[in-house]
């Protein structure tokens, strides 16, 4: 404890950079994914390409991505540019596959009833389709939420500064305190984040509470996450 | 008065649902589709709001055929009650009965006062509003469908099976509820289900479908009873056995119906302002 009191600053300046370099890929990831995921639930030609695409994104490395990124799009390898828009890939190609599945969750009985009551294609589609797709969709975004906080630790390696410099410097030098710092740190953002999730998805789909309907589309939203990864 | 002429559905994969299906369905009346599964009931229903289109024939609402009406426009005019209810989960008691009000158009407040009082004709409490769905028995949603059916106070009520998924003493309930409010309303209602008992006890005009939307027979129940078409229309009512098959025996000097089984169904009455 003695390292985390003589280092405070760096540890509070860390997080909350940590904290930052998390937010926009996490926030890019929804808007991108959602149209995309829409876009393969739509069209069903579109489906069967979207998803591979996406899914192939999520396979390439991120240390790859990060000297890949780069050239291509004209930037430097230290730009903070570079960890933010690799890890915004990551979200959106793991979102999307979350937004398709979670369009495909209503119930086909609802969206009929919809259809009888005299709801039109996309008048339908924002009464009905998507806030039923509501908690499915939230199960994704919380799933992107903690991949993401945990790959921004990567991004010290190509000069990002946030709490995986505490990996890092901790263990070239030796210090175990400062590792561990480093992973407490990094999982309560995690946490803050999952925290502040589901407490906007309460407020925003009040009728969830209670339904039973929130753990099993985590589930569902897990099961999708596990099946790949980038590492 | 809705009428269906010559009306065929094959589907993509070429099966043929309904085969020249003619009927004419009177206003202010009760019509009751029944039949077993493959009867093409739900579909002929399904034909009427445009949810599925004829491939031959027309249909006709009041001398209009809907094939030339817009689908959307046709569905926020003829109230529609399916299975469950079919409620949208995600919207309060009272949104889901406005609905419709509201996509026609009709602002908040009025849409709200109405939706209110519907509860009350439909038998729920107003302290229901507010809940969601999920928190209502089943009869009680059924009930919130059929408060959403007759929200824009539409000439054409359809009803898929309505109570087909509660159980049998709240079916009852709704049943003997559903013959009240058609007393006071008079819609023209199409109503599908697989049950004849239940046919006989809503319909003022029964129609018996075997496969393919044919019709095996059509009239009232009693009409039905006394002269069943064929032997096919016999077993499916049942009429020679068990519940229907009755007969009088004397009892302590009065008359006692009793049926197939030998169990009393009641006495028999010459007074007809007796019920």
């Amino acid at each position: 404890m003695n390292w985390v009191g003589a280092n405070l600053d760096l540890v509070v300046e860390l997080t909350l950079t940590h904290a930052r370099l998390s937010i926009v890929p996490i926030l890019v990831g929804f808007v991108v994914a959602v149209p995309l995921g829409v876009f393969a639930w739509r069209f069903r030609w579109a489906r069967g390409v979207t998803l591979t695409v996406v899914g192939l994104l999520y396979t390439i490395p991120s240390l790859a991505l990060f000297v890949l990124l780069p050239p291509i799009i004209g930037i430097s390898f230290l730009s903070e540019l570079n960890v933010t828009i690799a890890l915004s890939i990551y979200a959106v190609a793991l979102m999307t596959r979350s937004a398709t599945e979670a369009l495909e969750s209503v119930d086909p009985a609802v969206r009929g009833a919809a259809n009888a009551m005299g709801y039109s294609g996309w008048g339908r589609f924002w009464a009905v389709d998507l806030p039923l797709a509501g908690p499915v969709l939230l199960a994704g975004l919380r799933v992107v939420s903690v991949s993401t906080v945990s790959l921004v630790t990567v991004g010290v390696l190509v000069g990002s500064r946030n709490l995986g410099y505490l990996f890092m410097n901790g263990l070239q030098r030796g210090i175990v305190a400062e590792i561990a710092t480093g992973i407490v740190m990094t999982v309560l953002i995690a946490v803050a984040f999952d925290l502040l999730l589901a407490l906007v998805g309460r407020l925003a789909m009040p009728w969830t509470q209670g339904a039973g309907g929130g753990r099993r589309s985590r589930r569902v939203a897990r099961r999708i996450a596990l099946t790949e990864g980038p590492t | 008065m809705i009428e269906f002429r010559g009306v065929g559905k094959r589907f993509a994969d070429g099966t043929d649902a309904v085969i020249d299906f003619s009927l004419v369905m009177p206003s202010h009346r009760v019509t009751v589709l029944v039949g077993s599964s493959g009867s093409g009931k739900t579909t002929i229903l399904r034909m009427i709001n445009r949810m599925v289109d004829a491939t031959v024939g027309t249909v006709e609402i009041d001398g209009e055929d809907v094939a030339t009406l817009e689908p959307v426009q046709l569905r926020r005019r003829i109230g529609y009650v399916m299975q469950s209810g079919g409620l949208l989960p995600h919207r309060r008691v009272l949104d889901n009965i406005t609905t419709v009000p509201r996509l026609n158009g009709m602002g908040r407040a009025e849409a709200d006062e109405r939706g209110l009082s519907l509860m009350d004709t439909v038998g729920l409490d107003r302290t229901l509003a507010r809940r969601y769905p999920h928190q209502l028995s089943g009869g009680q949603q059924q009930r919130v469908g059929v408060a959403r059916g007759l929200a824009v106070d539409p000439n054409i009520l359809l009803m898929d099976e309505p109570f087909g998924a509660v159980d049998p003493i709240v079916r009852a309930d709704l049943q003997a509820e559903l013959l009240r409010l058609q007393r006071d309303i008079g819609k023209t209602v199409v109503f599908v289900t697989h049950d004849i008992d239940e046919a006989f006890l809503l319909g003022d005009q029964v129609v018996i479908l075997s496969t393919g939307g044919v019709i095996a027979q059509q009239g009232t129940p009693a009409e039905i009873l006394a002269n069943p078409a064929s032997d096919f229309v016999a077993d499916f009512v049942g009429a020679d056995r068990g519940r229907r098959a009755l007969r009088v025996v004397e009892q302590d000097g009065r008359r006692v119906v009793v049926d197939g089984d030998g169990r009393a169904a009641g006495v028999l009455t010459d007074d007809p302002a007796a019920r």
